[in-house]
């Protein structure tokens, strides 16, 4: 399967099952659309047709013809795909094991965002914060359960984390105890809205935390919206600089600015600007998760935006790079030489299986976005999973197991996507969140674009 | 002129015959939270051939 596209005055062909990448001119581009469906002798008289009077020598055209011939015979080009007898063998093979937990360490927030997936991070439930024994416990069962694997990952989420940040600190502190004798490697990320940072929150997260997560939506009209207190006041004048001092003392280790946008600004890309402008450099703008039909919805209207949004996106940060200004975006981050193995490409996103969610009571979850929905509770870190129905569905869960997956060109870069998404679109983990799958392959499309251009630029 | 640029990627029927170590971290972690993809990973496995 290939995939064609035009993107920032490249002509790129993807080879979805090699993994593939190839910069073409355009008469490449021409006849590999051609390829699979024409005889050469057809192809030929074709190109000839269309290119000779631009100057094009017939035998030029033949060359190029010769040279996808030899990329499809090393398998670079329509290469089959043999990988769905594989699909669930990873899954298989770790069964059991658990590698990453996202510890809701308060279900209770010093903001009220109307947006919030997490319904202003009680999840549907009362407000809560998970006690030192609990968040102990939780990590027991983390190193028990993570086999020979040694990193282990835990993220302090909520709700608002530093409200319980005596808790994280003492929790980081037990696992930096116990790490060593049990062999693992603990890294830790904190999500935080930033209105509780202070001096000893910075040195704790610089000490400690592997990636920090900061909430920022952009423009100060933008964040102030929805990010307000529960007074109705925003918080933006009050975390910017929080932010900064934070991320000026991180002395180069991970952060991301994270913002959320919504219908109210499908024109992220002034948001993307704003925090640029604010000097951060590591940046997130990720589609908001809201139930159908919430005001806050992205629309079929909003769609074309958010695409050429994207596209912009690319073409600003290729602009900067030749700057000397470069940037990162999250979801353009692709490591063409160094990325997930096919195993794990094809065996989903590992909710339910290696990553689950602990509430601050101890209840297991398949991720953050499941709590609060009990069909979905697994079972609790004393006892383990003991709804096996469950997290069987999510064992199962695999690119090949979604019908509407098999024949996109993108399926070795999503593995399926995300079974929230396409829980609450479709009523099945197993669903097709569509529109989410067009933001993702826009995503993608950018995301390999500015690697070809970087390249054809280098040269 | 060479009419196609082929980008140096890792080859996935490869990584089918060295791959599945299992070490690499679950899809959902640090800033994303939202929208799951996996093409933003790294492969732990460093010294694993291409």
């Amino acid at each position: 399967m290939v995939h064609q596209y035009k993107l920032l005055g490249c002509n790129i062909v993807l080879d979805t099952c090699s993994g593939s990448v190839h910069a073409v001119d355009d008469i490449g581009y021409d006849i590999i659309a051609l390829y699979e469906k024409c005889d050469k002798e057809t192809i030929i008289a074709e190109m000839n047709e269309k290119y000779s009077s631009l100057g094009v020598a017939s035998e030029e055209i033949e060359e190029c013809y010769d040279q996808i011939t030899e990329l499809v015979a090393q398998n670079k080009l329509f290469a089959p795909d043999s990988f769905e007898a594989m699909a669930g063998e990873l899954k298989r093979k770790t069964a059991g094991v658990v590698k990453a937990l996202c510890l809701h360490i308060a279900h209770t927030c010093n903001l009220n965002c109307e947006y919030c997936f997490a319904s202003q991070g009680k999840y549907h439930g009362e407000r809560a914060i998970m006690s030192f024994e609990t968040g102990k416990r939780a990590l027991d069962f983390l190193i028990e359960n993570s086999g020979t694997r040694r990193n282990l990952e835990v993220d302090f989420f909520g709700g608002e984390p530093l409200m319980n940040f005596t808790v994280v600190k003492q929790l980081v502190e037990y696992a930096r105890s116990v790490e060593k004798e049990r062999n693992k490697n603990f890294r830790f990320t904190l999500t935080t809205n930033g209105l509780l940072i202070d001096d000893d929150v910075i040195d704790f997260c610089n000490r400690e935390m592997s990636n920090v997560v900061l909430s920022l939506d952009g423009r100060k009209e933008i964040h102030d919206r929805y990010r307000v207190d529960y007074a109705g006041n925003g918080s933006w004048e009050r975390i910017v600089p929080k932010f900064q001092k934070l991320v000026n003392a991180r002395d180069g280790k991970g952060y991301y600015m994270r913002g959320t946008f919504t219908h109210a600004n499908p024109d992220f890309l002034k948001d993307i600007e704003k925090m640029l402008e604010l000097g951060f450099s590591e940046l997130s703008m990720e589609p908001v998760v809201c139930p159908s039909g919430d005001k806050n919805e992205l629309t079929e209207e909003d769609l074309p935006i958010v695409l050429s949004q994207y596209e912009e996106l690319a073409e600003l940060m290729l602009a900067r790079k030749k700057e000397g200004k470069p940037f990162t975006f999250y979801h353009y981050m692709i490591d063409l030489t160094g990325g997930p193995c096919i195993y794990k490409r094809i065996s989903g996103c590992g909710s339910g299986t290696e990553y689950m969610a602990v509430t601050p009571w101890g209840d297991l979850y398949p991720c953050h976005q499941f709590v609060g929905d009990e069909k979905f509770r697994l079972g609790d870190i004393w006892n383990g999973v003991d709804n096996k129905e469950i997290q069987q569905e999510f064992m199962d869960c695999n690119v090949y197991a979604r019908e509407g997956c098999k024949d996109c060109w993108a399926k070795l870069y999503c593995s399926g996507g995300c079974a929230a998404n396409a829980y609450h679109a479709t009523g099945s983990v197993r669903g097709i969140y569509e529109y989410g799958c067009k933001l993702f392959r826009k995503r993608m499309e950018c995301a390999i674009a500015l690697q070809v251009a970087s390249l054809l630029d280098e040269e | 002129m060479k009419h196609i640029k082929t980008l140096e990627t890792r080859n996935l029927c490869e990584s089918a015959k060295n791959g599945g170590c299992g070490e690499c971290q679950t899809s959902c972690q640090s800033a994303c939270k939202t929208s799951c993809g996996i093409a933003n990973q790294q492969c732990e496995n460093k010294k694993e051939s291409k």
